[in-house]
Protein backbone atom coordinates (compact mmCIF):
# COMPACT_ATOMS: atom_id res chain seq x y z
CA UNK A 1 0.00 0.00 0.00
CA UNK A 2 1.91 3.47 -1.23
CA UNK A 3 1.79 6.45 0.74
CA UNK A 4 1.71 4.51 4.09
CA UNK A 5 4.02 5.79 6.74
CA UNK A 6 6.72 3.07 7.24
CA UNK A 7 9.08 5.27 9.60
CA UNK A 8 9.18 8.38 11.31
CA UNK A 9 11.74 9.97 13.58
CA UNK A 10 10.63 12.50 16.05
CA UNK A 11 12.95 15.12 17.63
CA UNK A 12 15.66 12.46 17.92
CA UNK A 13 18.67 13.67 19.37
CA UNK A 14 21.97 11.04 19.39
CA UNK A 15 25.79 11.84 20.46
CA UNK A 16 28.96 10.34 21.26
CA UNK A 17 29.77 11.87 24.58
CA UNK A 18 29.82 15.44 24.86
CA UNK A 19 29.80 15.73 20.94
CA UNK A 20 26.46 15.96 19.25
CA UNK A 21 25.56 13.65 15.99
CA UNK A 22 22.08 13.98 15.34
CA UNK A 23 20.27 16.90 16.59
CA UNK A 24 16.40 16.97 17.15
CA UNK A 25 16.00 15.44 13.43
CA UNK A 26 12.29 14.30 12.40
CA UNK A 27 11.41 13.01 9.11
CA UNK A 28 9.10 10.27 8.01
CA UNK A 29 9.22 7.88 5.37
CA UNK A 30 6.43 6.88 3.30
CA UNK A 31 6.13 3.30 1.61
CA UNK A 32 7.07 3.02 -1.95
CA UNK A 33 9.18 5.65 -1.69
CA UNK A 34 13.35 6.24 -2.95
CA UNK A 35 15.31 8.46 -0.40
CA UNK A 36 18.35 9.51 -0.45
CA UNK A 37 20.49 10.63 2.75
CA UNK A 38 23.85 13.13 1.81
CA UNK A 39 25.66 14.78 3.63
CA UNK A 40 29.58 15.23 4.68
CA UNK A 41 31.73 12.72 6.74
CA UNK A 42 31.20 12.91 10.43
CA UNK A 43 27.06 14.85 9.58
CA UNK A 44 25.61 11.48 11.02
CA UNK A 45 24.47 9.42 8.52
CA UNK A 46 25.92 6.35 9.41
CA UNK A 47 24.56 6.73 13.29
CA UNK A 48 21.14 7.59 11.64
CA UNK A 49 21.00 4.29 9.62
CA UNK A 50 22.27 2.56 12.90
CA UNK A 51 19.32 4.27 14.94
CA UNK A 52 17.34 2.73 12.24
CA UNK A 53 18.47 -0.62 12.76
CA UNK A 54 18.03 -0.58 16.32
CA UNK A 55 21.53 -1.02 17.13
CA UNK A 56 21.96 2.28 18.81
CA UNK A 57 19.46 4.20 21.06
CA UNK A 58 18.05 7.88 20.42
CA UNK A 59 18.98 10.06 23.72
CA UNK A 60 15.90 11.95 23.01
CA UNK A 61 13.29 11.96 20.86
CA UNK A 62 11.65 8.37 18.90
CA UNK A 63 12.08 6.63 16.12
CA UNK A 64 9.34 4.44 14.73
CA UNK A 65 9.55 1.67 12.40
CA UNK A 66 6.29 -0.20 10.95
CA UNK A 67 4.54 1.92 14.06
CA UNK A 68 7.35 0.30 16.07
CA UNK A 69 10.86 0.24 18.15
CA UNK A 70 13.03 -0.48 15.18
CA UNK A 71 14.63 -3.47 17.36
CA UNK A 72 11.44 -5.47 16.95
CA UNK A 73 11.03 -5.11 13.05
CA UNK A 74 14.35 -4.01 11.85
CA UNK A 75 14.02 -7.75 10.01
CA UNK A 76 11.52 -6.38 7.84
CA UNK A 77 14.39 -4.18 6.56
CA UNK A 78 16.79 -5.75 3.75
CA UNK A 79 20.28 -4.25 5.08
CA UNK A 80 23.35 -3.22 2.76
CA UNK A 81 26.32 -2.61 4.48
CA UNK A 82 29.42 -1.05 2.59
CA UNK A 83 31.15 -4.20 0.85
CA UNK A 84 34.44 -3.43 1.55
CA UNK A 85 33.59 -3.99 5.29
CA UNK A 86 33.27 -7.78 3.68
CA UNK A 87 36.01 -10.42 4.91
CA UNK A 88 37.21 -11.38 1.79
CA UNK A 89 39.68 -14.21 3.27
CA UNK A 90 36.33 -15.83 4.74
CA UNK A 91 35.94 -19.26 3.17
CA UNK A 92 32.58 -18.59 2.21
CA UNK A 93 30.70 -18.77 -1.65
CA UNK A 94 27.97 -16.97 -2.65
CA UNK A 95 25.14 -19.12 -1.76
CA UNK A 96 26.24 -19.83 1.72
CA UNK A 97 26.56 -15.56 1.65
CA UNK A 98 22.74 -15.05 0.49
CA UNK A 99 21.15 -17.97 2.58
CA UNK A 100 22.54 -16.09 5.95
CA UNK A 101 19.52 -13.75 5.04
CA UNK A 102 17.21 -16.48 4.84
CA UNK A 103 18.15 -18.11 8.47
CA UNK A 104 15.72 -17.67 11.15
CA UNK A 105 16.38 -16.03 15.06
CA UNK A 106 17.92 -19.41 16.05
CA UNK A 107 20.16 -19.70 13.27
CA UNK A 108 18.43 -22.45 10.92
CA UNK A 109 16.48 -22.56 7.76
CA UNK A 110 13.11 -22.35 8.41
CA UNK A 111 12.26 -24.49 4.39
CA UNK A 112 13.72 -26.94 2.80
CA UNK A 113 17.51 -27.07 1.11
CA UNK A 114 15.42 -27.34 -2.28
CA UNK A 115 13.13 -24.29 -1.17
CA UNK A 116 16.60 -22.08 -0.14
CA UNK A 117 18.05 -22.99 -3.57
CA UNK A 118 15.16 -22.05 -5.29
CA UNK A 119 15.29 -18.60 -3.19
CA UNK A 120 18.69 -17.72 -3.71
CA UNK A 121 18.63 -18.67 -7.47
CA UNK A 122 16.11 -16.31 -7.73
CA UNK A 123 17.72 -13.13 -5.24
CA UNK A 124 20.85 -13.75 -7.84
CA UNK A 125 19.09 -12.95 -10.81
CA UNK A 126 17.58 -10.22 -9.54
CA UNK A 127 20.67 -8.79 -9.10
CA UNK A 128 21.87 -10.06 -12.46
CA UNK A 129 24.39 -12.61 -10.96
CA UNK A 130 22.68 -15.85 -12.02
CA UNK A 131 25.09 -18.90 -11.63
CA UNK A 132 27.40 -17.40 -8.77
CA UNK A 133 26.77 -19.73 -6.21
CA UNK A 134 29.70 -21.34 -6.47
CA UNK A 135 32.01 -18.26 -6.44
CA UNK A 136 33.63 -17.22 -3.63
CA UNK A 137 32.77 -14.24 -1.98
CA UNK A 138 36.41 -13.36 -2.12
CA UNK A 139 36.93 -13.47 -5.83
CA UNK A 140 34.35 -10.98 -6.71
CA UNK A 141 34.87 -7.87 -7.82
CA UNK A 142 33.34 -4.65 -5.93
CA UNK A 143 30.31 -4.33 -8.23
CA UNK A 144 29.60 -8.22 -8.03
CA UNK A 145 30.38 -8.16 -4.01
CA UNK A 146 27.54 -5.14 -3.68
CA UNK A 147 25.57 -7.05 -6.06
CA UNK A 148 25.58 -10.23 -4.02
CA UNK A 149 24.85 -8.35 -0.51
CA UNK A 150 21.93 -6.64 -1.92
CA UNK A 151 20.57 -10.61 -3.22
CA UNK A 152 21.33 -11.39 0.66
CA UNK A 153 19.14 -8.71 1.80
CA UNK A 154 16.47 -9.58 -0.74
CA UNK A 155 16.31 -12.84 0.15
CA UNK A 156 14.63 -12.35 3.24
CA UNK A 157 11.60 -10.70 1.18
CA UNK A 158 12.57 -7.65 2.63
CA UNK A 159 9.82 -4.16 2.59
CA UNK A 160 12.72 -1.68 2.67
CA UNK A 161 15.72 -1.58 1.45
CA UNK A 162 18.80 0.43 3.42
CA UNK A 163 21.89 0.88 1.51
CA UNK A 164 25.04 2.47 3.10
CA UNK A 165 27.71 4.19 0.88
CA UNK A 166 26.72 1.34 -2.23
CA UNK A 167 28.79 3.17 -4.75
CA UNK A 168 31.85 3.71 -2.75
CA UNK A 169 34.77 2.23 -3.97
CA UNK A 170 33.43 0.90 -7.15
CA UNK A 171 34.14 2.41 -10.79
CA UNK A 172 31.72 4.94 -12.22
CA UNK A 173 30.29 2.54 -14.60
CA UNK A 174 29.32 -0.32 -11.86
CA UNK A 175 27.76 3.19 -9.86
CA UNK A 176 25.61 3.70 -13.09
CA UNK A 177 24.77 0.45 -13.21
CA UNK A 178 24.26 -0.02 -9.45
CA UNK A 179 21.74 3.15 -9.96
CA UNK A 180 20.00 1.18 -12.20
CA UNK A 181 18.94 -1.38 -10.82
CA UNK A 182 18.10 0.71 -7.16
CA UNK A 183 15.37 1.80 -9.58
CA UNK A 184 14.80 -1.12 -10.50
CA UNK A 185 13.84 -2.77 -7.55
CA UNK A 186 12.01 0.49 -5.74
CA UNK A 187 9.21 -0.80 -8.16
CA UNK A 188 8.69 -3.42 -5.01
CA UNK A 189 10.48 -2.09 -2.33
CA UNK A 190 10.88 1.33 -0.43
CA UNK A 191 14.71 2.06 -0.79
CA UNK A 192 16.80 4.36 1.08
CA UNK A 193 20.59 5.23 0.66
CA UNK A 194 23.05 6.45 2.32
CA UNK A 195 25.85 8.08 0.40
CA UNK A 196 28.48 10.90 0.12
CA UNK A 197 27.73 11.30 -3.48
CA UNK A 198 25.56 13.45 -3.99
CA UNK A 199 25.86 13.35 -7.93
CA UNK A 200 24.47 10.27 -7.90
CA UNK A 201 21.56 10.16 -5.53
CA UNK A 202 20.10 13.31 -6.36
CA UNK A 203 19.82 11.44 -9.95
CA UNK A 204 17.71 9.34 -9.22
CA UNK A 205 16.01 9.72 -5.71
CA UNK A 206 12.29 11.10 -5.10
CA UNK A 207 13.34 12.34 -1.85
CA UNK A 208 16.86 13.79 -0.14
CA UNK A 209 17.83 13.88 3.50
CA UNK A 210 20.24 16.34 3.64
CA UNK A 211 21.78 15.92 7.12
CA UNK A 212 25.06 17.30 8.67
CA UNK A 213 24.20 17.60 13.10
CA UNK A 214 20.51 18.93 12.00
CA UNK A 215 18.53 17.67 9.35
CA UNK A 216 18.40 20.01 6.63
CA UNK A 217 16.23 19.52 3.54
CA UNK A 218 13.14 16.59 3.21
CA UNK A 219 11.14 16.78 0.03
CA UNK A 220 11.37 15.78 -3.33
CA UNK A 221 12.82 19.14 -4.77
CA UNK A 222 15.74 19.51 -6.80
CA UNK A 223 18.89 19.88 -4.68
CA UNK A 224 20.09 23.44 -5.16
CA UNK A 225 23.81 24.85 -4.43
CA UNK A 226 22.60 26.64 -1.51
CA UNK A 227 21.32 24.51 0.21
CA UNK A 228 24.54 22.14 -0.24
CA UNK A 229 26.60 25.06 0.67
CA UNK A 230 24.95 25.12 3.71
CA UNK A 231 24.97 21.11 4.54
CA UNK A 232 28.94 20.97 3.98
CA UNK A 233 29.26 24.60 5.22
CA UNK A 234 31.28 26.41 2.96
CA UNK A 235 31.63 26.70 -0.91
CA UNK A 236 30.88 23.35 -3.07
CA UNK A 237 32.02 22.73 -6.26
CA UNK A 238 29.17 21.17 -7.90
CA UNK A 239 29.37 19.05 -10.76
CA UNK A 240 26.16 17.49 -12.75
CA UNK A 241 27.28 14.33 -14.01
CA UNK A 242 25.12 13.07 -16.99
CA UNK A 243 24.95 9.10 -16.45
CA UNK A 244 23.60 8.96 -19.71
CA UNK A 245 26.22 11.01 -21.64
CA UNK A 246 30.10 10.04 -22.30
CA UNK A 247 32.23 12.04 -21.11
CA UNK A 248 29.84 15.39 -20.72
CA UNK A 249 29.37 17.10 -17.92
CA UNK A 250 27.43 20.16 -16.77
CA UNK A 251 28.99 22.66 -14.20
CA UNK A 252 27.70 24.69 -12.31
CA UNK B 1 59.13 -48.45 16.78
CA UNK B 2 55.36 -49.10 15.95
CA UNK B 3 55.05 -52.02 17.99
CA UNK B 4 55.40 -49.49 21.59
CA UNK B 5 52.32 -49.35 23.47
CA UNK B 6 53.44 -46.01 24.54
CA UNK B 7 53.47 -44.76 21.00
CA UNK B 8 50.60 -46.46 19.82
CA UNK B 9 48.82 -44.96 22.18
CA UNK B 10 50.03 -41.80 21.76
CA UNK B 11 49.74 -41.93 18.30
CA UNK B 12 45.91 -42.63 19.23
CA UNK B 13 46.08 -39.76 21.33
CA UNK B 14 47.17 -37.25 19.02
CA UNK B 15 44.66 -38.19 16.08
CA UNK B 16 41.72 -37.62 18.39
CA UNK B 17 43.00 -34.17 19.03
CA UNK B 18 43.19 -33.47 15.31
CA UNK B 19 39.78 -33.63 15.09
CA UNK B 20 39.18 -31.06 17.86
CA UNK B 21 42.25 -28.87 16.69
CA UNK B 22 40.59 -28.90 12.98
CA UNK B 23 37.09 -28.11 13.91
CA UNK B 24 37.72 -25.38 16.71
CA UNK B 25 41.05 -23.91 15.17
CA UNK B 26 39.64 -23.03 11.98
CA UNK B 27 36.78 -21.09 13.54
CA UNK B 28 39.06 -19.30 15.86
CA UNK B 29 41.67 -18.37 12.51
CA UNK B 30 38.34 -17.12 10.52
CA UNK B 31 37.13 -15.40 13.06
CA UNK B 32 40.63 -13.93 14.11
CA UNK B 33 40.31 -14.89 18.12
CA UNK B 34 43.95 -16.74 18.24
CA UNK B 35 45.03 -14.07 21.41
CA UNK B 36 42.14 -14.84 23.09
CA UNK B 37 43.08 -18.27 22.61
CA UNK B 38 46.31 -17.70 24.05
CA UNK B 39 44.63 -15.81 26.89
CA UNK B 40 42.14 -18.81 27.81
CA UNK B 41 45.12 -21.15 27.99
CA UNK B 42 47.01 -19.66 30.26
CA UNK B 43 44.52 -18.86 32.21
CA UNK B 44 43.94 -22.49 32.80
CA UNK B 45 47.51 -23.39 34.59
CA UNK B 46 46.25 -20.98 37.37
CA UNK B 47 43.48 -23.82 37.48
CA UNK B 48 45.77 -26.83 37.50
CA UNK B 49 47.99 -24.62 40.13
CA UNK B 50 44.87 -24.43 42.09
CA UNK B 51 44.04 -27.98 41.64
CA UNK B 52 47.46 -29.57 42.56
CA UNK B 53 47.43 -26.97 45.84
CA UNK B 54 44.15 -28.47 47.52
CA UNK B 55 45.31 -31.97 46.08
CA UNK B 56 42.38 -32.53 43.44
CA UNK B 57 42.38 -34.11 39.95
CA UNK B 58 43.97 -31.62 37.86
CA UNK B 59 41.54 -32.12 35.27
CA UNK B 60 38.69 -30.61 37.19
CA UNK B 61 41.12 -27.30 37.78
CA UNK B 62 41.91 -27.27 34.08
CA UNK B 63 37.99 -27.30 33.12
CA UNK B 64 36.39 -24.80 35.47
CA UNK B 65 39.55 -22.38 35.14
CA UNK B 66 39.01 -22.92 30.87
CA UNK B 67 35.07 -22.33 30.91
CA UNK B 68 35.91 -19.67 33.66
CA UNK B 69 38.71 -17.39 31.66
CA UNK B 70 36.24 -17.74 28.54
CA UNK B 71 32.94 -16.69 30.17
CA UNK B 72 35.16 -13.70 31.31
CA UNK B 73 36.39 -12.57 28.06
CA UNK B 74 33.21 -12.98 26.39
CA UNK B 75 31.27 -10.83 28.72
CA UNK B 76 33.77 -8.23 29.30
CA UNK B 77 34.42 -8.31 25.34
CA UNK B 78 30.41 -7.94 25.19
CA UNK B 79 29.83 -5.39 27.59
CA UNK B 80 33.65 -3.26 27.72
CA UNK B 81 34.86 -3.78 24.14
CA UNK B 82 37.83 -1.57 25.02
CA UNK B 83 38.72 -3.51 28.51
CA UNK B 84 38.69 -6.84 25.67
CA UNK B 85 42.56 -6.77 25.11
CA UNK B 86 43.54 -5.87 28.77
CA UNK B 87 41.40 -8.58 30.21
CA UNK B 88 43.18 -11.13 27.91
CA UNK B 89 46.63 -10.04 29.30
CA UNK B 90 45.67 -9.96 32.82
CA UNK B 91 44.19 -13.65 32.46
CA UNK B 92 47.21 -14.33 30.69
CA UNK B 93 49.67 -13.17 33.26
CA UNK B 94 47.76 -14.20 36.77
CA UNK B 95 46.63 -17.06 35.37
CA UNK B 96 50.50 -18.49 34.95
CA UNK B 97 51.94 -16.71 38.05
CA UNK B 98 48.77 -18.61 39.87
CA UNK B 99 50.08 -21.74 38.57
CA UNK B 100 53.75 -20.92 39.17
CA UNK B 101 52.93 -19.72 42.36
CA UNK B 102 50.69 -22.45 44.01
CA UNK B 103 52.52 -25.70 41.95
CA UNK B 104 55.49 -23.92 43.94
CA UNK B 105 53.75 -23.97 46.80
CA UNK B 106 52.88 -27.79 46.36
CA UNK B 107 55.85 -30.33 47.18
CA UNK B 108 56.69 -32.34 44.57
CA UNK B 109 54.15 -31.42 41.54
CA UNK B 110 56.79 -29.25 39.73
CA UNK B 111 56.87 -32.03 37.35
CA UNK B 112 53.37 -32.22 36.65
CA UNK B 113 53.28 -28.15 36.07
CA UNK B 114 55.79 -28.72 33.10
CA UNK B 115 53.82 -31.43 31.69
CA UNK B 116 51.12 -29.05 31.36
CA UNK B 117 53.68 -26.16 30.09
CA UNK B 118 55.35 -28.26 27.77
CA UNK B 119 52.98 -31.63 26.97
CA UNK B 120 53.59 -34.77 27.42
CA UNK B 121 51.71 -37.17 25.27
CA UNK B 122 53.56 -40.28 25.82
CA UNK B 123 52.33 -40.48 29.44
CA UNK B 124 48.80 -39.60 28.68
CA UNK B 125 46.65 -42.11 30.69
CA UNK B 126 43.71 -44.13 28.98
CA UNK B 127 41.56 -41.82 31.12
CA UNK B 128 43.06 -38.96 29.13
CA UNK B 129 42.23 -40.81 25.84
CA UNK B 130 38.36 -41.38 26.98
CA UNK B 131 38.37 -37.32 27.65
CA UNK B 132 39.35 -37.03 24.70
CA UNK B 133 36.96 -38.98 22.68
CA UNK B 134 34.00 -36.83 24.70
CA UNK B 135 35.24 -33.86 24.17
CA UNK B 136 35.74 -34.86 20.04
CA UNK B 137 31.87 -35.70 20.59
CA UNK B 138 30.83 -32.79 22.30
CA UNK B 139 32.42 -30.65 19.48
CA UNK B 140 31.74 -32.16 16.39
CA UNK B 141 28.02 -32.32 18.03
CA UNK B 142 27.61 -28.70 18.99
CA UNK B 143 29.60 -27.84 15.67
CA UNK B 144 27.10 -29.70 13.61
CA UNK B 145 24.20 -28.92 15.12
CA UNK B 146 25.13 -24.86 14.79
CA UNK B 147 27.04 -24.47 11.97
CA UNK B 148 25.36 -22.28 10.13
CA UNK B 149 24.34 -19.93 12.76
CA UNK B 150 28.38 -20.23 13.76
CA UNK B 151 29.43 -19.22 10.15
CA UNK B 152 27.25 -16.17 10.22
CA UNK B 153 28.26 -15.00 13.34
CA UNK B 154 32.12 -15.39 12.45
CA UNK B 155 32.07 -13.87 9.47
CA UNK B 156 29.29 -10.79 9.89
CA UNK B 157 28.04 -10.77 13.12
CA UNK B 158 26.80 -7.47 12.71
CA UNK B 159 24.25 -8.77 9.94
CA UNK B 160 23.65 -12.07 12.59
CA UNK B 161 22.46 -9.37 14.73
CA UNK B 162 20.08 -7.48 12.48
CA UNK B 163 18.57 -11.24 11.53
CA UNK B 164 17.62 -11.77 15.52
CA UNK B 165 20.21 -14.11 15.76
CA UNK B 166 21.36 -14.81 19.69
CA UNK B 167 25.12 -13.42 18.93
CA UNK B 168 26.13 -13.30 22.47
CA UNK B 169 24.91 -16.89 22.80
CA UNK B 170 26.91 -18.47 19.66
CA UNK B 171 30.04 -15.88 20.76
CA UNK B 172 29.74 -17.23 24.39
CA UNK B 173 29.80 -20.89 22.52
CA UNK B 174 32.54 -20.49 20.43
CA UNK B 175 34.86 -19.43 23.41
CA UNK B 176 33.65 -22.54 25.33
CA UNK B 177 34.51 -24.32 22.03
CA UNK B 178 37.93 -22.93 22.13
CA UNK B 179 38.47 -23.91 26.22
CA UNK B 180 37.43 -27.51 25.49
CA UNK B 181 39.93 -27.69 22.67
CA UNK B 182 42.70 -26.41 24.33
CA UNK B 183 42.47 -28.42 27.82
CA UNK B 184 42.41 -31.64 24.76
CA UNK B 185 45.36 -30.00 22.91
CA UNK B 186 47.64 -28.87 26.02
CA UNK B 187 48.33 -32.63 27.05
CA UNK B 188 49.93 -33.03 23.96
CA UNK B 189 51.94 -29.97 23.21
CA UNK B 190 51.52 -27.83 25.99
CA UNK B 191 49.48 -24.73 26.74
CA UNK B 192 52.58 -22.88 25.67
CA UNK B 193 52.85 -24.16 22.07
CA UNK B 194 48.94 -24.91 22.10
CA UNK B 195 47.81 -21.45 19.57
CA UNK B 196 50.51 -23.08 16.93
CA UNK B 197 48.28 -26.51 16.72
CA UNK B 198 45.29 -24.57 16.52
CA UNK B 199 45.94 -21.76 14.03
CA UNK B 200 48.69 -22.85 11.81
CA UNK B 201 46.99 -26.21 9.98
CA UNK B 202 43.24 -24.15 9.47
CA UNK B 203 45.67 -20.97 7.94
CA UNK B 204 47.21 -23.45 5.29
CA UNK B 205 43.83 -24.63 4.11
CA UNK B 206 42.28 -20.95 3.72
CA UNK B 207 43.81 -20.61 0.91
CA UNK B 208 42.55 -24.07 -1.12
CA UNK B 209 38.57 -23.90 -0.62
CA UNK B 210 35.74 -21.43 0.05
CA UNK B 211 33.70 -23.34 2.31
CA UNK B 212 34.19 -23.64 5.60
CA UNK B 213 33.94 -27.00 6.76
CA UNK B 214 36.12 -28.06 4.00
CA UNK B 215 38.65 -25.95 5.97
CA UNK B 216 38.04 -27.72 9.22
CA UNK B 217 38.48 -31.01 7.62
CA UNK B 218 41.81 -30.69 5.97
CA UNK B 219 43.23 -28.69 9.08
CA UNK B 220 41.92 -32.23 10.98
CA UNK B 221 43.92 -34.30 8.67
CA UNK B 222 46.96 -31.45 8.39
CA UNK B 223 47.41 -31.31 12.40
CA UNK B 224 46.98 -35.33 12.09
CA UNK B 225 49.38 -36.08 9.64
CA UNK B 226 51.94 -33.46 11.91
CA UNK B 227 51.34 -35.00 15.37
CA UNK B 228 51.92 -38.25 13.94
CA UNK B 229 55.02 -37.43 12.23
CA UNK B 230 56.30 -35.37 15.24
CA UNK B 231 55.94 -37.91 17.45
CA UNK B 232 57.80 -40.66 15.51
CA UNK B 233 60.62 -37.94 15.10
CA UNK B 234 60.47 -37.23 18.55
CA UNK B 235 60.36 -41.12 19.69
CA UNK B 236 63.22 -41.90 16.99
CA UNK B 237 65.25 -39.13 18.20
CA UNK B 238 63.97 -39.11 22.05
CA UNK B 239 63.20 -35.08 21.29
CA UNK B 240 60.55 -33.79 23.68
CA UNK B 241 57.69 -34.28 21.65
CA UNK B 242 55.65 -31.35 22.32
CA UNK B 243 58.30 -29.24 21.00
CA UNK B 244 58.86 -31.23 17.98
CA UNK B 245 55.49 -31.15 16.88
CA UNK B 246 55.16 -27.76 16.85
CA UNK B 247 58.73 -27.04 15.43
CA UNK B 248 57.30 -29.60 12.26
CA UNK B 249 54.07 -27.44 11.94
CA UNK B 250 55.62 -24.10 12.21
CA UNK B 251 58.44 -25.79 9.54
CA UNK B 252 55.53 -27.14 6.87
CA UNK B 253 53.34 -23.88 7.12
CA UNK B 254 56.54 -21.57 6.63
CA UNK B 255 57.74 -23.67 3.62
CA UNK B 256 54.08 -24.40 2.38
CA UNK B 257 53.41 -20.09 2.54
CA UNK B 258 56.85 -19.78 0.62
CA UNK B 259 55.71 -22.14 -2.19
CA UNK B 260 51.87 -20.51 -2.26
CA UNK B 261 53.39 -16.42 -2.32
CA UNK B 262 55.97 -17.65 -4.88
CA UNK B 263 53.19 -19.10 -6.97
CA UNK B 264 50.92 -16.38 -5.97
CA UNK B 265 53.71 -13.96 -8.14
CA UNK B 266 54.16 -16.23 -10.90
Amino acid sequence: MNGETIMTFKGVTFGYGPHLVLNDVSFSIKRGEYVGIVGPNGGGKTTLLKLVLGLLKPQKGKITLFGKDPEETRSRIGYVPQYFNVDRQFPINVAALIEAGLLNHCGFLPMSKKEAKAKIAEALKSVYLDGYQTRAVGELSGGELQRALIARALVSSPEILLLDEPTANVDPAVGVSLYGLFQELNKNHTIIIVSHDIGFVTSSVTSILCLNEKLYQHDGSKLTPEVIESLYGGHVHLVNHCHHCHGEEEEC
Amino acid sequence: MLSDPFLLKALLAGLLISVACGIVGSLVVVRRLTFITGGIAHAVLGGVGVALFFNIAPVWGIFISGQLAALILGIVSRMVKRYEEPIIAALWSIGMALGVLLAALSPGYQSDLMSYLFGNILLISPLDIVNVVVLDAIIIIITALFYKPLRIVCFDEEYATLRGLPTNFFYLLLLSLIALTVICVMRVVGLIMVIALMALPPTMMLRHTNRLHIVMLGSSLISAALIAAGLLISFRFDYPSGATIVLLTGLVFLVKTIISELRAKA
